[in-house]
């Protein structure tokens, strides 16, 4: 037997946390009907098979190169405006949602007065509401009020990706070395000018690579929405889709490859910059 | 009058007393040392001073203005006539030295000015006016992460000396130099504060640099004033009751060390 002294007391813990996560994984995968046997029908895998080899060779003809040429444009431009308008109401909202900023926290040692941190919260909720919608369900709203086209996928992720933006955005003012800011604050400066000269030098480049991955996320979100009618690649996949054009599909897929690694580029490029 | 304390006490959050009964008149343009041991309440003393911490109880006046009693708007006008020295000056290590200093005027500035200099410096002469009193005109465009300790705090002096306060409040501002350097650097502090008229009140854990630098000495222990003197009046059994430390043995009187008995364990 082993030497008492010598068998690790963490052992039997964690054999009952694996354990209990076993029993509770379980109901899980029965409640979600999750059922592997479907890939292996063999009907099922001819369909399948049938779909996947259509995608090759890659369509290249030059009118169908020009339509997606249009789409990639027009799924960049729904990302990009999307996230500059997300970027308006995230700013603001953070700036007004984090407690970094807080005057009554500089003489109470970090901990802002309760009616301080009170009047954070309606702004904190409206961000929780912005996000907790998902894009797709904004899509679909839009589409029905300002009809099929880019715009709903613009308003979309607008919406959805401020709360997104201006939760990160706050927690990132509150995660930075306070110290500047609030030496600055005791030095008589005005709050938004000790952000720009305490906290913005700290936090930049963490903001630059969230912005630029939620940039990735947003081109992302916009090939989806595509599919109920907000415009860019994700129609023209859709369309393919339904047109059994395999070849198509797979080209707009490389496409979509293609922008996230350009995105993933852009990232690097600018934090090697600023950093 | 510059500083008027009566009665000020602070109690921190966790009910430690960081200082009780605190009585202190400064006028302007005095110069005024704090000394006392690790954990007296120098720090705490000053940052009050600054108005970084409230008061839990006495009265307090700043530059004839009683902080506490004023609205936000107001207080942050009165910080703006303060300048706090940091021991460890709070700078993101990715600005620029030229801007780490001019960010002393940030509470005169306007908003768009403020901005406006982040994107071009607007004032490099007196920025580097202020850098050259310190010997450090050199490392204007360095960042600040490329600076020794030292260069850190004269950094941190140029940003205050900059800020044109009428009130300098100093903790530890030479810590991290050399002996020399310390000397020098207090001495042009001293000077710019008796040119331009303004009062100045550094602590300083070095007692020969503050009985050669300020012709009035506060000694702090336990967080209560123990005396308030010239440096000539200052004897050597004051100092030693202000530091004895009685969690330490008591350093022995006689030059020669203990003989070192060795005991080589049998098992």
């Amino acid at each position: 037997m082993l030497n008492p002294a010598l068998r690790d007391p963490a052992a039997l813990p964690r054999l009952a946390l694996t354990l209990l996560a076993v029993l509770l994984l379980w109901p899980g995968l029965a409640l979600s009907e999750l059922n592997l046997a479907v890939l292996f029908d063999e009907r099922n895998a001819t369909n399948m098979g049938r779909f996947l080899a259509d995608f090759w060779p890659l369509a290249h003809d030059r009118e169908f190169l020009r339509l997606l040429g249009r789409a990639t444009l027009e799924t960049l431009a729904i990302a990009t405006a999307g996230m500059a308008l997300a970027l308006l109401i995230a700013i603001p909202g953070a700036l007004l949602a984090s407690r970094a900023l807080s005057l009554s926290a500089v003489h109470r040692s970090g901990r802002p007065a309760w009616w301080a941190r009170a009047l954070r919260w309606p702004v904190r909720g409206l961000l929780i509401v912005l996000r907790s919608v998902p894009e797709i369900v904004w899509a679909l709203l839009f589409v029905r009020a300002v009809g099929l086209g880019p715009t709903a996928g613009v308003l979309a992720i607008a919406i959805t990706y401020s709360g997104m933006l201006g939760k990160v955005y706050a927690e990132i003012f509150e995660s930075v070395d306070p110290r500047p800011s609030r030496a600055l604050l005791i030095a008589g400066s005005p709050r938004l000018a000790a952000f720009a000269y305490g906290i913005l030098p700290n936090a930049a480049a963490e903001m630059l690579s969230y912005t630029v991955y939620r940039w990735e996320c947003a081109i992302r979100a916009s090939v989806v929405m595509g599919f109920v009618g907000a415009g860019g690649l994700g129609q023209q996949i859709d369309l393919s889709m339904r047109m059994f054009a395999g070849g198509q599909v797979a080209s707009m897929l490389l496409t979509f490859l293609l922008l996230v690694l350009l995105a993933d580029q852009l990232s690097r490029l600018l934090r090697a910059r600023l950093l | 009058m510059s500083i008027s304390l009566s009665g000020v006490g602070l109690t921190h959050a966790n009910g430690q007393v960081a200082l009780s009964e605190i009585d202190l008149q400064v006028k302007l343009g005095e110069r005024v040392a704090i000394i006392g041991p690790s954990g007296a309440g120098k720090t705490s003393l000053l940052r009050l001073l600054a108005s970084n911490l409230q008061p839990s109880s006495g009265q307090i006046q700043l530059l004839g203005q009683q902080p506490w009693q004023l609205g936000a708007r107001q207080r942050q006008q009165l910080r703006a006539r303060i300048g706090l020295i940091h021991q460890a000056p709070p700078l993101p290590p990715r600005q620029r030295v030229v801007t780490a200093v001019l960010a002393g005027k940030l509470g005169q500035w306007s908003l768009g000015k403020s901005l406006l200099n982040l994107l071009h410096p607007l004032d490099m002469p007196g920025a580097r006016a202020a850098l050259s009193r310190l010997d450090l005109a050199d490392k204007l465009f360095e960042r600040c992460d490329q600076l020794s300790g030292g260069q850190l705090q004269r950094v941190g002096i140029a940003r205050v000396l900059y800020q044109a306060p009428e009130l300098i409040l100093a903790d530890e501002p030479v810590s991290a130099m050399d002996p020399v350097l310390a000397g020098h650097t207090l001495s042009v502090l001293n000077e710019e504060v008796s040119r331009r008229g303004m009062t100045l009140l550094a602590s300083l854990h070095a007692v020969e640099l503050a009985l050669a630098h300020f012709p009035r000495i506060i000694g702090v222990r336990e967080g209560r004033i123990v005396f308030d003197l010239p440096p000539e009046a200052i004897g050597a059994s004051a100092l030693d009751a202000l530091y004895a430390n009685e969690l330490l043995p008591a350093v022995p009187a006689s030059a020669t060390p203990a003989p070192v008995s060795v005991q080589i364990p049998r098992c």
